[in-house]
């Protein structure tokens, strides 16, 4: 892809990442991709009262990968657990004002990752089962 | 913003002089080569010194050039157009055709093509560096083999190949031997005599020309089949009303190319050797892909840990900076290139990789400019990677 693929929304993203970085003591860790397919994200959450109070990525990848995580961080600081998980990969391409089409299904992941995250915070705090 | 070509393998801006001598042609000098009047007499008499041109440039006869429209044609119809003359080759034992496993798609998917017109071919392996295995060449020549056809300079890690060795193997064994030079031309003096090529195809706007112009040149006596039916121009190999200020623009080229290929070889290489040692001592785990020494003096082509080449070309394109990446993320087709994979790369290894390539315009500024901004943003999309775990 060259820039002129990606939306102005992607590339301004992309260039300037928000909450970029790693939450050493996360309540909750997700990763999700591949290497070897060129794109790995891990999203790292903080939890108060079923509510994210703060988030961070780590993304290997393209810049769709990229912009992605950033915009799914931004969907989901603040919201409840329950809200955040609503987040789906179109809600996140829309945000971002569209994915080139050959994008949508290898570089959109943020929301899984973002879902990982939160089964992993239930999973540490016994609270898998519930929805 | 400063802004800093260095993409020159892609393709290269038209040299000034070679706009100028082809204005006329789309002007006054309109006429088709083919019309018995003044108007085509005027534009024939130029193609033939355009052919010349192209000609001088790799120690070649006029009568062994063919205008095509580019390097992938040149590249169809030197293996088709063999190919295709040597049919009753078929039944012998093969392979009928040896090639190399990191030819241009331009060469490789031409021969997978004809595969399924059931000619076998063989792919040969490369090392680390992308040199051609000569020893498996050797014995993968057999009773049906009619061509070889084997890069002069890759396009991606700029690995020169033993063109002479392959000429001479050919040679001893009465097989043909095409090769694709769009990248070398200009950058390595080629005589096509002495090193026992056959055929060669070149492309006019990787050398300051115009695009949508190359040839194929044809040893005397080597006979093709065409792939184009139609008027029977170029001697009925390649039909169709000759491009006239494309072909008057490749031969301008080719002549300014052949004057200062000297000073151009010279300027590239010193260019190119400030940035290699400047990117491998200044950016931690960056490695340099192709041969040491064997490259083409205008190609550098790095490897970075833990980094995705799309994001890098983007963050680096938004400094101004012109580059190009072998990552899958980048291609059409999402599959990391068949070049990194061939000399040995792993997927994940080969989504970090940069290719950076000199010409003629380039100035020591440009490459400082290189050496200050790429460990910048190597180092901001290493913050960003969970795959860099050092700090």
């Amino acid at each position: 892809m060259n820039a002129a693929m990606y939306s102005k929304k992607v590339m301004e993203h992309f260039m300037n990442p928000r909450n970029m970085g790693e939450i050493k003591d996360a309540d909750g860790v997700g990763t999700v991709g591949n290497p070897v397919c060129g794109d790995l994200m891990t999203i790292y959450i903080k939890v108060r009262d079923d509510r994210i109070v703060d988030i961070k990525f780590k993304t290997f990848g393209c810049a769709a990968a990229i912009a992605t995580s950033s915009m799914i961080t931004e969907l989901a600081k603040g919201k409840t657990l329950e809200e955040a998980e609503k987040i789906t990969r179109d809600d996140v391409a829309d945000a971002l004002e569209g994915l080139p089409p050959i994008k949508m299904h290898c570089s959109n992941l943020a929301a899984d990752a973002l879902k990982a995250a939160i089964q992993d915070y239930r999973k540490k705090h016994g609270r898998g089962g519930k929805k | 913003m400063k802004r800093v070509y260095m993409d020159y393998a892609s393709t290269t801006p038209v040299d000034e002089r070679v706009v100028e001598a082809m204005l006329p042609y789309f002007r006054e000098y309109f006429g088709n080569p083919s019309s018995l009047h003044s108007y085509g007499t005027k534009t024939r008499e130029v193609i033939e010194v355009s052919r010349k041109r192209v000609a001088d440039l790799i120690s070649a006869e006029e009568n062994e050039i063919l205008f095509t429209s580019g390097g992938t044609e040149a590249d169809n119809l030197a293996i088709r157009g063999i190919a295709h003359v040597n049919k009753d080759k078929k039944k012998l034992e093969g392979p009928h055709i040896i090639t190399s496993s990191i030819e241009h798609p331009a060469v490789l998917e031409t021969c997978k093509d004809l595969e399924k017109e059931g000619f076998e071919v063989k792919y040969l392996d490369v090392n680390r560096y992308g040199v051609v295995d000569l020893k498996q060449l050797q014995t993968s020549i057999s009773e049906g083999t009619f061509l070889i056809s084997v890069m002069f300079a890759n396009n991606e890690i700029g690995t020169i190949e033993p063109i002479e060795e392959i000429g001479k193997i050919a040679r001893e064994h009465n097989v043909l031997f095409h090769t694709d030079a769009v990248q070398a031309i200009g950058k390595v003096d080629i005589d096509v005599k002495k090193l026992n090529i056959d055929l060669l195809s070149i492309s006019s706007h990787k050398i300051y020309g115009p695009k949508g112009v190359g040839a194929l040149f044809v040893r005397e006596g080597i006979k093709l089949k065409p792939i184009l039916t139609g008027g029977g121009h170029e001697k009925g190999l390649r039909s169709g009303t000759e491009n006239v200020p494309g072909i008057v623009g490749f031969g301008e080229a080719c002549k300014i190319v052949k004057e200062r290929m000297e000073r151009d070889i010279e300027h590239m290489q010193k260019l190119r050797d400030r940035l290699i040692e400047g990117v491998l001592n200044n950016i931690e785990e960056s490695y340099l892909n192709g041969h040491p020494e064997k490259r083409l003096v205008n190609n550098a082509h790095f490897r970075f840990t833990a980094i995705e080449g799309e994001s890098l070309i983007l963050s680096l394109d938004e400094r101004g900076i012109a580059a190009s990446t072998g990552s899958a993320c980048s291609s059409k087709k999402l599959k990391p290139s068949h070049v990194l994979l061939a000399i040995g790369l792993s997927p994940v290894e080969a989504h970090g990789s940069l290719r950076l390539t000199l010409g003629r315009y380039n100035t020591q500024d440009d490459v400082d400019y290189v050496l200050e901004v790429l460990p910048e943003v190597v180092n901001k999309l290493r913050e960003m990677s969970p795959l860099w775990n050092r700090s």
